[in-house]
């Protein structure tokens, strides 16, 4: 047998983890005490890093162009959101029933949606999105409208820790869900499935030829994406014990959508990296411009797609060649 | 199932196609015996990419029968007929670019294996899809550049990649989608080679345009003009026929 061959090993080795894949997990721990102050912030930085994650496996990987992925992560936040404000504020399980919600509309909505591709494809996503915005606005006497949901009484973890004030309980949780959702997309991208996703997104005419289930690998990843998304709307709603009809919004879909282009898209970390300095940088230049921060974080854009095509890792890629 | 074991491996009868009031297929009754070297010709425009479409379910007949080892499919989607072992390559090239030759040919057979949909266990883990790979990519000699992205290949290679993909499949009959176009002929030896040492169970057909690589390769050959069968024979019987020689061989004479 071949198996002392270099290509192969090399090859099968493509899943080990590397040292490079320490640095999020290291940077988030270090700055829990370096920065105690910002760790609402923070929390809100760990939930959205996993909402672009999300949207990270169905673009970057199968290649599905999004524009309706606030519909996942506003049925994640409003499904915990309602369960607390009706006097169910258990933590983890809103969570799961966030995720949950959210996956069933993932999968429903797919299957209708994931027959299409292109500009249709992007239009039905829309459509998705903001029906279920209309429909929350419609619902007030359960959603709060344009109000907003009030009224949520989270409960501690595991009966335990309390969700205080300066934010420490919601950073910690945040992150460990973060990094349990990390763990099990980074599983599912190593995985035949996630190659066979690549695949799809690379020549969809030829895994066809190839005899693969387009349509099902498609529709499967779409789901666990939207439950990626719901759990991250979820962990939102329940750290900030607020939801509102913005989370269901456009403008939700197309700004994860920004985070994860300036972080670079198909990589697994362009989340980890593009969502922090967009939320950083909106937090700062919201502070000293409170007037004109949009339009120093579209400078930002404008530097990115001019002089880092792919993102700051493609640009990584580009120093490093 | 008696006569399936005798019979063609591959059988069309009546095989119809129109778009709109453009007949692309005209009741095509064309039959591939198992194990054979079947060129299917014509002049552009003939339907030859037609029909292998309506072959492999990537179109849908208006009417017609399209039975695999005696098997009606005419109804199964694409999918299901690669597992039957109906295989095909593509005339422009259709790879993954950007992937490695290895991870294009070992796509191809984590789905004829079946793990393909495997959500958990790593790739990398699967090590008999990964030597079978390799394996085959040191039959057709591409190993030396296995890692590398098929996108950076010269393109005579990359047709290599296209038949190495579709044999990774297992295939019981191959068509072969012009396998040489578009290759310099100094190139293009190699690829006839390659098609030559196929396993002799393998059913051939090979569209091709290049007179010369189907009166090498072909035992057979069948003339499809505007959507219908003209004549079918043996090589030295089509290339006397004086009708082929009009609408198809005479033109390039005439050139």
């Amino acid at each position: 047998m071949s198996a002392g061959n270099g290509a192969t090993i090399a090859f099968a080795r493509r899943h080990r983890l590397h040292p490079f894949e320490a640095l999020p997990w290291v940077a988030a721990i270090v700055a829990f005490p370096l920065f105690p102050s910002y760790l609402p912030l923070g929390a809100q930085i760990l939930a959205t890093i996993l909402f672009a994650l999300s949207a990270d496996l169905v673009l970057g990987y199968a290649g599905i162009v999004t524009l309706g992925h606030a519909a996942f992560f506003g049925t994640g936040a409003y499904t915990a959101g309602i369960l607390a404000a009706s006097g169910w504020g258990e933590p983890i399980s809103g969570l799961l029933a966030g995720a949950l919600a959210a996956a069933v509309i993932g999968v429903v909505s797919g299957f209708i949606v994931l027959r299409t591709s292109g500009l249709t494809l992007l239009m039905q996503t829309l459509v998705v999105a903001t029906l279920l915005h209309e429909a929350a606005n419609r619902a007030s006497s359960v959603t709060g409208g344009d109000d907003g949901l009030q009224g949520m009484q989270m409960w501690p973890i595991f009966g335990i820790f309390r969700f205080d004030l300066f934010g420490r309980a919601a950073y910690i949780y945040c992150f460990v869900v973060l990094f349990l959702c990390w763990w099990l997309a980074r599983r599912i991208v190593h995985s035949p499935f996630g190659r066979s996703l690549t695949g799809i997104r690379e020549n969809v005419l030829r895994m066809h030829a190839i005899g693969a289930p387009v349509m099902r690998r498609r529709l499967v990843i779409y789901t666990i994406s939207a439950a990626f998304a719901g759990l991250a709307g979820a962990l939102i709603a329940q750290t900030t014990a607020f939801v509102g009809l913005g989370f269901l919004s456009l403008d939700r879909s197309g700004t994860v959508l920004i985070m994860l282009i300036i972080g670079g898209v198909g990589r697994l970390y362009g989340a980890f990296i593009g969502v922090p300095l967009y939320m950083i940088a909106q937090d700062r230049f919201s502070e000293v411009a409170p007037v004109y921060w949009y339009f120093w974080i579209g400078l930002l854009m404008v530097l990115v797609v001019v002089f880092a095509r792919g993102g700051i890792f493609g640009l990584v890629d580009r120093l490093r060649r | 199932m008696s006569e399936a074991a005798n019979g063609p491996a591959l059988e069309t009868r009546g095989l119809c196609k129109s778009f709109g009031a453009l007949q692309v297929a005209n009741s095509i009754d064309f039959c591939l015996e198992r194990g054979a070297r079947h060129a299917l010709i014509g002049p552009n425009g003939a339907g030859k990419t037609t029909f292998v479409e309506l072959v492999t379910g990537a179109l849908r007949p208006n009417a017609g029968q399209i039975r695999l080892d005696g098997d009606d499919v005419t109804q199964l989607p694409q999918a299901a007929r690669v597992k039957r072992g109906l295989v095909r390559t593509f005339q422009i090239t259709a790879l993954f670019p950007h992937l490695s030759i290895l991870e294009n040919v070992s796509l191809a057979i984590c789905e004829r294996q079946g793990i393909a949909g495997g959500l958990f266990r790593p790739a990398g883990h699967h090590r008999a899809a990964i030597e079978e790979a390799h394996a085959l990519l040191e039959r057709l000699g591409l190993e030396d550049e296995a890692l590398r992205p098929v996108n950076m290949l010269a393109y005579g290679r990359q047709r290599l990649v296209e038949i190495a993909v579709s044999l990774a499949l297992s295939p019981k009959v191959l068509l072969l989608d012009e396998p040489a176009a578009g290759v310099p002929s100094g190139e293009s030896g190699t690829i006839i080679e390659v098609i030559e040492r196929l396993p002799s169970d393998i059913a051939l057909l090979i569209i091709e345009h290049d007179m010369d690589l189907v009166f090498r390769l072909a035992q057979r050959i069948t003339v499809l003009v505007q959507g219908s069968v003209l004549v079918e024979g043996p090589p030295e019987e089509i290339a006397r026929d004086p009708e082929v020689r009009r609408v198809y061989l005479g033109e390039r004479v005439a050139r």
